[in-house]
């Protein structure tokens, strides 16, 4: 293993990574609800009468956010290896996989966690596992 | 009321995946490609949203209601069962072939990144296909 030292940027994704962690707190605290983003949106899919203005406001305001840090002079510039048919196929196994292990990244990886939750540490590892696999798939055995 | 606070957090969050360089699918398949060239940040955002979050949750538990006196929707499931694993799977697979999870997708669909907009449209098609085989059971 080698370290990326050139993509590597440990202040800036802790300093992003605590800025999670307020929102997390913010929408737990003033809110009463737990910051997972297919939660979030499956809870829109299948939407509960009383259950649906404050998912639409989070999401809004997660789509404001580029506008925002834009103004900050902050912009994005990805780099994206992926196909669009590798996006459909990606984009369908997040949306069934999500659904069905009830959280990604944010629910399961971040609130999960900071709830020492022993299931989503269990769902954790395996999605970061099979990710790994996947890359080391893609890129050193094709 | 909530809508205003949860707009808020959902605002500071997308700002903080931007932030983090989450954002960018190159970097989250740097940090899954241990083999290759590895980019650790994705280790700091966890660190960095877990240490805060840790001790939000600890004072919401304490606390048993929110600020504003309203109720805590809490995920009361503890087992570890096949669907929460193989679902999990799954994601990580859909994780590692694209570098989008559904945070950093929609943020970036909303940047105006193409690829995002196709990724989250397949992603709430994958989500509808749930809804619809639950209905079915």
């Amino acid at each position: 293993m080698t370290i990326d030292w050139s993509h590597f940027t440990p202040a800036a994704s802790f300093a992003g990574g605590a800025l999670i962690g307020i929102a997390a707190a913010m929408l737990l605290l003033l809110s009463g609800r737990v910051a997972g983003i297919s939660g979030i949106v499956g809870g829109l899919i299948a939407p509960h009468r009383g259950d649906v203005a404050w998912r639409l406001a989070f999401v809004g305001g997660l789509l404001a956010a580029p506008v925002l840090m834009a103004l900050l002079g902050e912009r994005a510039a990805p780099r994206i290896d992926a196909g669009f048919g590798t996006l459909i196929v990606a984009g369908l196994l997040v949306g069934l996989g999500t659904s069905y292990g009830s959280g990604c990244t944010s629910g399961h990886g971040v609130c999960g966690l900071s709830r020492l939750s022993l299931r989503s540490l269990a769902a954790t590892i395996a999605f970061i596992a099979l990710g790994m696999l996947t890359v080391f798939a893609v890129r050193h055995f094709s | 009321m909530n809508a205003v606070f949860s707009f808020g957090a959902g605002l500071v969050f997308g700002a903080g995946l931007i932030l983090s360089g989450m954002t960018d699918p190159g970097k989250v398949i740097g940090f899954l490609d241990v083999a290759g060239s590895w980019d650790p940040s994705l280790a700091l955002v966890m660190a960095g949203a877990i240490l805060v979050g840790f001790f939000a949750f600890r004072s919401a538990g304490r606390r048993g209601r929110t600020f504003l006196g309203g109720a805590l929707h809490l995920p009361n499931r503890r087992d570890v069962d096949l669907r929460l694993l193989g679902g999990s799977a799954v994601f990580g697979i859909g994780w590692g072939l694209a570098g989008f999870c559904p945070g950093p997708a929609l943020v970036s669909f909303a940047s105006g990144v193409d690829q995002a907009a196709v990724f989250v449209a397949a992603m709430l098609g994958g989500m509808l296909v749930h809804r619809a085989a639950e209905r079915l059971r």
